[in-house]
């Protein structure tokens, strides 16, 4: 047995027996095994301490996804980090910013962030987790005549979706999101991760709606800011990050969808920009990201022209500093090439992959891949076994 | 503690585009240190995950003729931007993870006469901060110092690319590396300044594609640091850098206050420790400005 000291943000909604509306931190002794969770502590302080010390919890097992907080900042299931794990992490990092290591180790647990907290540790999911999740049709929308038994897919295209399926909608990643943070209407990386879910389903018929939807709003999938807050957030391994790339890359690239972020714009023009220059040529991006066909076929749209007469000050400004004093980084397209045939290797590179495009999925082979084996059959969850196709039942 | 170290050095493409007084206040610096650098002149791109989001064969072959490119140094690589260290580690990841993969890319580079070898315990590729503190050494850094930089109140901003995902990132092995900057900080005399920002995004990645998102990220994390009294930021990233710095301007008018914050390099900080002058640094062709830095700076010499 070991004492921990919690100290939670807590959240009184209104005045209530001496205690003021609003929030407040109050620390709280516990004496618990370091294996036994921070949810187990908060839930000792509940018993023994302050029975109106509000949690939202049921399995214990990281299953329900109920208690997601965030422990040490860092957004989580409570009943999947352990005490001792925590102090240690806290202990850490206090040192790490200069305490002398004096004082006693003590445990941060608030609210999940992003969302209206209702009291303590217990928040409103409804308005930004639900509603966004809702978004997304998160149901199965076949085309076509329905099969006379079950629908014929190939287990590697489920092995695939498992990854999301996995989600448990405990919302730690939409607490995690620093897109959201910024822009509370991003509809976010759970909903999103919830559409990919769908769109890599095969026995789904709307996948061209669905990313058309997704990518015309300006709060869809190129509104993530790439932090990689929701992977490290996520308790189940849904990556949603990784899923919204994905997302981009068969918006754009398998249907060619163009988006009102100018994001298919952004990420063609920054891949024809290293195969012809090798190196970054900042000028011609920024151009070409919102007007790629300013020198030929295409007229920019009229929120591309805003948004390059919105660069024009930042420009303005770096030639003023001389950071941008030198020819070739004030006219676009005069950046200096990969000496020697070194740009001739970058352009063969571009043909062959352009011309191949595998992808290797570390989640379906296996993080650490070959070496430390790919997962065994019985690690790939049920959902994802599916039956060999049986010819002789289509005769 | 006297034993050189030689890298191969992958400076990136802003560092010698819209920040070009990063690349040059890392050769100063450098040279000081006495880390001796062999420039990658013939590498490429790391794509800046925007690559990989289009063709992650594309983005994989990229990085592996960039480390190939390093590995005929026999040196390890070196880069100076947190977005190359996330973008190549996840390249590194899959090219190390699958053998079919590695031999099918390696067939791509080898008309160039190169090929990416996977090391048993995982070929090095650090920036710059990673390997001023695992490599060099504080206490080596710390008997560098010409100029402490007493009084100097300093926010860290990491950049997420050498934060998160922690599981890519060799946290394992260096569960520090989150906490490094402000080691090295108070390792130069000055003192860290903790304000929320630190570890979170700055939005530059979604400069051209929601342009309010990305300059509320950044106008947000420097207001909070001027609130906690910084007189400036460092940072090892120079897209972050960007964000932070060429558009604060913009990031202003977005959150609606005035904003005036100098946002360092990593390189730069350590050069003022070293004795280097600001203008020998670049640092007049930030755009915020940064004369409070100058002062103190000037107060202590």
């Amino acid at each position: 047995m070991a004492e921990y000291t919690l100290k939670v943000r807590r959240f009184q909604p209104e005045p209530e027996d001496g205690v003021a509306a609003g929030p407040y931190w109050e620390e709280f002794d516990v004496e618990l095994e370091d294996t036994l969770s921070v949810l187990d502590g908060i839930l000792q302080a509940k018993n023994d301490q302050d029975g109106t010390l509000a949690v939202r919890c049921s399995c214990r097992a990281a299953i329900c996804g109920s208690c997601g907080v965030k422990v040490n900042g860092q957004s989580t299931l409570a009943c999947k980090t352990q005490l001792g794990e925590a102090a240690a992490e806290a202990e850490r990092t206090a040192t790490g910013n200069g305490a002398n290591g004096a004082g006693k180790t003590v445990i941060t647990v608030e609210p999940m962030a992003n969302m209206p907290v209702i009291k303590d540790l217990v928040t409103d999911m409804e308005s930004t987790h639900w509603e966004k999740y809702r978004r997304v049709s998160p149901w199965l929308m076949p085309t076509g005549p329905e099969p006379e038994r079950e629908h014929i897919v190939p287990p590697e295209a489920m092995v695939d979706v498992t990854q999301s399926v996995a989600c448990i909608q405990c919302g730690a990643c939409v607490s995690a999101c620093l897109s959201m943070e910024a822009d509370p209407d991003f509809i976010g990386p759970a909903a999103l991760a919830k559409a990919y879910r769908f769109i890599g389903d095969p026995r789904d018929g709307q996948h061209e709606e669905r990313l058309y939807d997704l990518a015309n709003d300006p709060h869809g999938i190129y509104d993530c800011t790439h932090c990689f807050s929701c992977i490290d957030a996520c308790p189940k391994g849904v990556a949603p990050m990784n899923q919204i790339m994905r997302l981009r890359r068969i918006a754009g690239d398998d249907y060619g969808i163009a988006d009102v972020n100018h994001g298919r714009n952004h990420e063609l023009a920054f891949t024809k920009n290293i195969e012809k220059k090798g190196t970054l040529d900042e000028s011609l991006l920024l151009q070409e990201s919102y007007a790629p066909g300013v020198k030929g076929k295409l007229l920019p749209t009229r929120s591309a022209i805003k948004g390059l007469l919105e660069s024009i000050p930042t420009a303005i400004r770096g030639i003023r500093t001389g950071k941008m004093r030198s020819i070739p980084k004030l006219i676009p397209g005069v950046h200096e090439k990969l000496p020697g045939d070194a740009q001739e290797h970058v352009k063969r590179i571009y043909a062959r992959a352009e011309e191949s495009h595998q992808e290797l999925n570390l989640y379906m082979i296996g993080e650490g891949g070959e070496e430390e084996g790919a997962p065994e059959a019985e690690d790939v969850p049920a959902a994802a076994i599916v039956p060999e196709p049986d010819e002789s039942r289509e005769l | 503690m006297s034993e050189k170290i030689k890298v191969a050095y992958w400076p990136g493409c802003v560092s010698r585009g819209f920040t070009p007084e990063l690349h040059g206040s890392m050769e100063l610096t450098a040279e000081a240190l006495g880390i001796e650098m062999v420039t990658l002149d013939r590498a490429n791109c790391s794509g800046a995950g925007v690559i990989a989001e289009h063709n992650q064969e594309l983005a994989d072959s990229l990085n592996a003729r960039t480390f190939a490119l390093a590995q005929q140094t026999d040196l390890p690589m070196m880069n100076i931007c947190s977005t190359c260290q996330g973008a190549q580690s996840e390249c590194q990841e899959r090219l190390d993870a699958d053998s079919a993969y590695r031999d099918h890319i390696n067939e791509t580079l080898k008309p160039e006469g190169i090929e990416y070898v996977k090391a048993k315990d995982g070929w090095t590729n650090k920036n710059f901060l990673w390997l001023l503190v695992e490599d060099y050494g504080l206490e080596r850094l710390a008997a560098q110092v010409k100029r402490p930089l007493s009084g100097l109140r300093v926010g860290p901003f990491y950049g997420c690319y050498v934060l998160r995902p922690k599981s890519r990132l060799g946290y394992d092995q260096h569960p520090d590396r989150d906490l490094y900057l402000e080691q090295v900080i108070r390792t130069l005399g000055g003192e860290v300044v903790d304000y929320d920002g630190a570890r979170r995004c700055c939005g530059f990645p979604v400069i051209t594609m929601n342009r309010e998102t990305s300059l509320r990220q950044a106008g947000t994390h420097v207001g909070d640091a001027i609130d906690a009294g910084a007189d400036c930021l460092v940072t090892p990233c120079p897209l972050c850098h960007l964000n932070l710095d060429m558009q604060q301007p913009e990031a202003a008018k977005v959150v609606g206050r005035d904003l005036d914050l100098a946002v360092l390099h990593l390189p730069q900080l350590v050069g003022l420790a070293l004795g280097f002058e600001p203008k020998q640094l670049g640092m007049p062709k930030h755009i915020a400005s940064t004369v409070t830095v100058e002062d103190r700076v000037a107060a202590l010499a």
